[in-house]
């Protein structure tokens, strides 16, 4: 295809990329939309009413029905459900039917909590990926790459809570004694002030990502290194540090960015196990205290968030993907 | 100079080259004959699962062999250079063509630009900053292997190898290409070594030869010499193999495949597809003097005393009442998005004939295929099968008219379902067309492939298991068991060995003597020149010219066409030494 001016193939290649990720958007808002309707809607199955849990089994039925009416819970569902929803919009979150408290403080002392979590996660989780994934890629068939991929293996099989559990064993309680087992946080604390609470759930989330991620790591350098412009490469006379840097990373890591990003999409949900494991107080922590008290406000706004935080990182996965894809037909079109 | 797999069995065997500054060595032979690694190892480089055993490499004084990895380095940017098989791959799609290019250069910034733009200048491609900021993946194929001889040339070396740097390119821009490596070799006196298994190629750059087959060189010498007189036997059956833009002509394939490593005859490696076999070929001859040029054979007699080689074949007479068109196109005009691709282009397919289309890529050729087979949407004409009406995509068209019009794709790689056994393709391409029985089936498809000289007992193997010869005759073959009356070729043997070109090109004359009507297209007019009874010239997507093969040929009107014609390599003096030859001995 001729192109007209560089300008006029930059904006086509921009729309190219924008327009279908505009429709992904309102997919997203719509599937956040039937999201809170479900959450809405299983929060009320849940066995067990509020109101009886508030006053516990002594109270009169007048007590439980004058409750009931100052929470709004004798309105008819769909109106429930638009109220709350309607508060959302306007950033009222409503009060926790335990405690009182306004929703959007537990919020953000959950939402800070887990996303220095996840970030402290990621932060380690990616650069370790690319290294371990380039170590075994260099020792293909050798002794740490055949050592990786069987730990990567086990690492991957085994859920969360397991690998946190024979964490805590070894680090916190019988084996050595180093760590804390229970990550006491105070509310209102950042988790910098307390790093030894941070390691075990952290590690607890690193190491099957880092095992996920290096494995693709691992065969997509394989793959570079097998190719003719790496063969080319060595044949200029470069050094093994510019083939690995400059001439294998770029090509290897571009299709593992969206990877990367989907891994850290299941990482904010591993986060949720992680964190009751070790009560650590985050978004999961306070999404499960508020399943035990039957706080359907808290309940609601926590599983939105996660399923927000979800869908986001999904988007910037489906973004990168689809950039890649449109440069690659925008370079096939103008050759 | 020996290569061996790390099992220890040889690659190549024994190789020796030598060469003066400013020369070109051509190094021919079949795919898998140990080109490439030959072409590697003359940089001290190995493929993965390969390595060089023994042997020394002298480039003006540097022995690669010998070099630490520091000064390899060293010496593969400053004294020997490499231009790979397929540009398109050989080129990291994530680097700027400046990083590319200066990447190999010592010195400053700008500097290392100025030398960029002086190498782009030189291998004639746009020397401006937005040039030097584009990916390869922006560039065509002929500017992409630009780029890669530049590449290998902007640091000065003494010595390019370029291995295969032109197969895949059209006529005008191999042209182009093979212009600027001759002109390189004058202007710096770069010394070059040339790899393709196209005879006609070679003949047309070098000054040297070596001729290799299963990793051994048979016949090295002055190219002048082994074009006049060819005296290995496999070196003749590769110029008998060539086909010619002069005269149709019967094209003798070579029988058997290229061994595999470790897999040739303990004698002579080339004993089991030799013509010319006798018992003293039991005992591996070594490469002796005959003449002027190097032979390993027992009987380097010069090709004369074999006999004249050119077989003229005729065209099949056309019979007046069969000039009937099958298949017919008017006015069909294609387009992709906006922009028009065919403009109101005709033809007729006549039973028993075949009709080329050539023109060079980009001019639209297999849309036109496309447009016939009816996969290509956006299209207007009329098409008439039988003289009755053909409907433009092929969902609309009805059992009977698929069948009847079979397709080859260009690449049988692509073509044939690798889980499937050959046999299992040919019996579901069977299937489709009607219901029958196994029994049947098996006997069909075993006459299909006896039809195409595939031994039946093949139909158990897997595609990967065949060659690529041989994988193109099944590809025909499941055309066939269709029974078609239109076959439509698209490049079925440009991605072939000329050996095995021959041997497709020989099936498919066969094929129109049977009756079938064809379209083949294709870049290559001698190959035209040898399966075609008319052609159509395709320019821009415009009919330059259409007519009888050999007027259009001998005669060609359009500046198009005669620039096709001008592009085309031949093997200069073969034929003349040939015919004077042939004239000596009647
Ligand atoms: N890395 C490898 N390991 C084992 N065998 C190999 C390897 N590379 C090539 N071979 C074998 O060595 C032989 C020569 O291969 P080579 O690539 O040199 O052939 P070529 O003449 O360049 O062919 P082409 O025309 O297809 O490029 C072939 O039989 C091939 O299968
Ligand atoms: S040595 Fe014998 S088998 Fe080998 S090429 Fe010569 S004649 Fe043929
Ligand atoms: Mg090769």
């Amino acid at each position: 295809m001729s192109v007209d001016s560089p300008n006029d193939s930059a904006v086509i290649g921009v729309l190219a990329w924008a327009w279908p990720l505009l429709g992904r958007l309102m997919q997203g808002v719509l599937t956040l939309l039937a999201v809170s309707l479900l959450i809405f809607l299983a929060a009320r199955a849940l066995p067990g009413d509020v109101a009886n849990m508030i006053l516990g089994q002594s109270a009169t039925q007048d007590q439980l029905a004058a409750l009931r009416t100052q929470l709004g819970l004798d309105q008819p569902l769909w109106w429930q459900y638009l109220t709350w929803l309607g508060g959302i919009l306007h950033g009222d979150w409503g009060v926790s039917l335990a405690n009182g408290q306004p929703v959007a403080e537990i919020l953000t002392l959950g939402v800070r909590n887990s996303a220095t979590l996840s970030g402290v996660a990621l932060a380690v989780m990616l650069p370790l990926s690319l290294l371990v994934g380039v170590i075994a890629a260099q020792f293909r068939d050798g002794f740490v790459d055949r050592l990786f991929l069987g730990m990567s293996m086990v690492a991957n099989a085994v859920p969360d809570f397991v690998t946190g559990t024979v964490l805590v064993a070894l680090f916190a309680t019988t084996v050595l004694h180093v760590l804390p087992a229970v990550s006491f946080i105070p509310p209102g604390d950042s988790p910098f002030s307390y790093p030894d609470a941070l390691v075990l759930p952290a590690i607890t989330v690193i190491i099957p990502g880092v095992m996920y991620l290096a494995r693709l790591v691992r065969v997509a350098v394989i793959d570079v290194m097998a190719t003719e412009y790496i063969q080319t490469a060595i044949l200029k006379g470069m050094s093994p540090s510019r083939i690995l840097f400059r001439h294998a990373l770029p090509n290897a890591v571009a299709p593992i960015i969206p990877a990367a990003s989907l891994v850290a999409a299941f990482t904010v949900g591993g986060v949720v196990v992680v964190e009751y494991l070790f009560a650590y107080p985050g978004i999961g922590s306070a999404l499960v205290d508020a399943v035990t008290n039957r706080d359907l406000p808290v309940i609601q706004a926590n599983v939105l968030v996660i399923a927000s935080a979800y869908f986001i990182l999904n988007l910037i996965a489906d973004a990168l993907a689809q950039r890649d894809d449109a440069s690659t037909q925008q370079g096939r079109s103008q050759a | 100079m020996t290569v061996e797999r790390s099992d220890g069995a040889l690659v190549i065997e024994d190789v020796s080259l030598a060469l003066r500054v400013g020369e070109v060595m051509g190094i021919v032979g079949e795919s898998g004959s140990g080109k490439s690694t030959l072409a590697l190892a003359l940089l001290g480089y190995a493929r993965r699962g390969l390595r060089i055993a023994h042997g020394s490499v002298r480039v003006a004084e540097t022995d690669m062999l010998q070099l630490d990895k520091a000064e390899l380095r060293a010496a593969r940017r400053e004294v020997v250079a490499y231009v790979a098989q397929d540009p398109g791959a050989a080129l990291n799609p994530m680097l700027s063509l400046e990083t590319l290019l200066t990447e190999v250069l010592a010195g400053n910034r700008t500097e290392k630009n100025a030398r960029a733009r002086e190498i782009l200048r030189k291998v004639g491609l746009p020397d401006d900053n937005s040039f030097l900021q584009r990916k390869p993946r922006q560039l065509s194929g002929g500017q992409q292997q630009r780029i890669a001889i530049a590449m290998a040339v902007i640091a000065k070396p003494r010595l390019i190898i370029l291995d295969e740097p032109t197969t895949g390119l059209d006529v005008s821009t191999r042209a182009r290409v093979l212009d600027l490596i001759r002109q390189l070799c004058i202007s710096d006196s770069l010394t070059a070594i040339y790899v393709s298994h196209d005879l006609a190629v070679i003949a047309n750059v070098a000054d040297h030869v070596t001729v290799m087959y299963g990793g051994q060189v048979v016949e090295q010498g002055c190219m002048q010499d082994v074009l006049s007189a060819p005296r290995h036997p496999y070196t003749r059956a590769l110029f008998d193999a060539v086909p010619s833009i002069q005269a149709r002509q019967a094209l003798r394939p070579i029988h058997g495949r290229v061994p595999g490593v470790g897999e040739g005859p303990s004698g002579c490696i080339f004993s089991d597809r030799c013509e010319y076999v006798v018992e003293e070929c039991s005992v591996r001859p070594a490469l002796n003097l005959a003449g002027n040029t190097l032979v390993r054979c027992v009987r380097p007699e010069p090709v004369q005393t074999f006999g004249a080689r050119s077989v003229a074949v005729g065209h099949p007479a056309c019979r007046p009442t069969e000039t009937r068109p099958i298949l017919e196109a008017r006015s069909i005009d294609a387009f992709y998005g906006n922009r028009q691709i065919l403009f109101d282009v005709g033809l007729k397919v006549e039973p028993g004939r075949c009709l080329a289309v050539v023109g060079e890529s980009g001019s639209g050729k297999s849309t036109l295929s496309r447009c016939l087979i009816g996969l290509h949407g956006n299209v207007t004409g009329q098409l008439t099968l039988d003289g009755r009406p053909l409907p433009l995509t092929v969902g609309l068209r009805d059992q009977n008219a698929r069948l009847r019009l079979q397709y080859i794709f260009q690449n049988s790689n692509a073509s044939l379902n690798p889980r499937r056994t050959v046999g299992a393709s040919l019996a579901a391409a069977l299937d489709i067309g009607r219901g029958t029985t196994p029994k049947r089936s098996g006997t069909v498809v075993a006459k299909a492939l006896e039809r195409v000289g595939i031994s039946p007992d093949l139909a158990t193997r897997y595609p990967a298991e065949l060659s690529g010869g041989q994988r193109q005759r099944v590809a025909i073959a499941r055309a066939l068991v269709a029974e078609p009356s239109v076959l439509l070729c698209d490049e079925v043997t440009s991605s072939l060995d000329v050996s095995v070109q021959a041997s497709v090109i020989e099936l498919l004359r066969s094929l129109l003597d049977d009756g079938l009507g064809m379209l083949f297209v294709t870049h290559d007019l001698a190959v035209v020149r040898n399966i075609a009874d008319s052609v159509v010239v395709l320019s821009a997507g415009r009919i330059v010219e259409c007519g009888d093969i050999d007027t259009v040929l001998s005669s060609p009107r359009h500046p198009y066409t005669q620039s096709l014609l001008t592009n085309m390599l031949q093997l200069p003096s073969a034929d003349a030494g040939q015919e004077a030859s042939v004239a000596t001995m009647l």
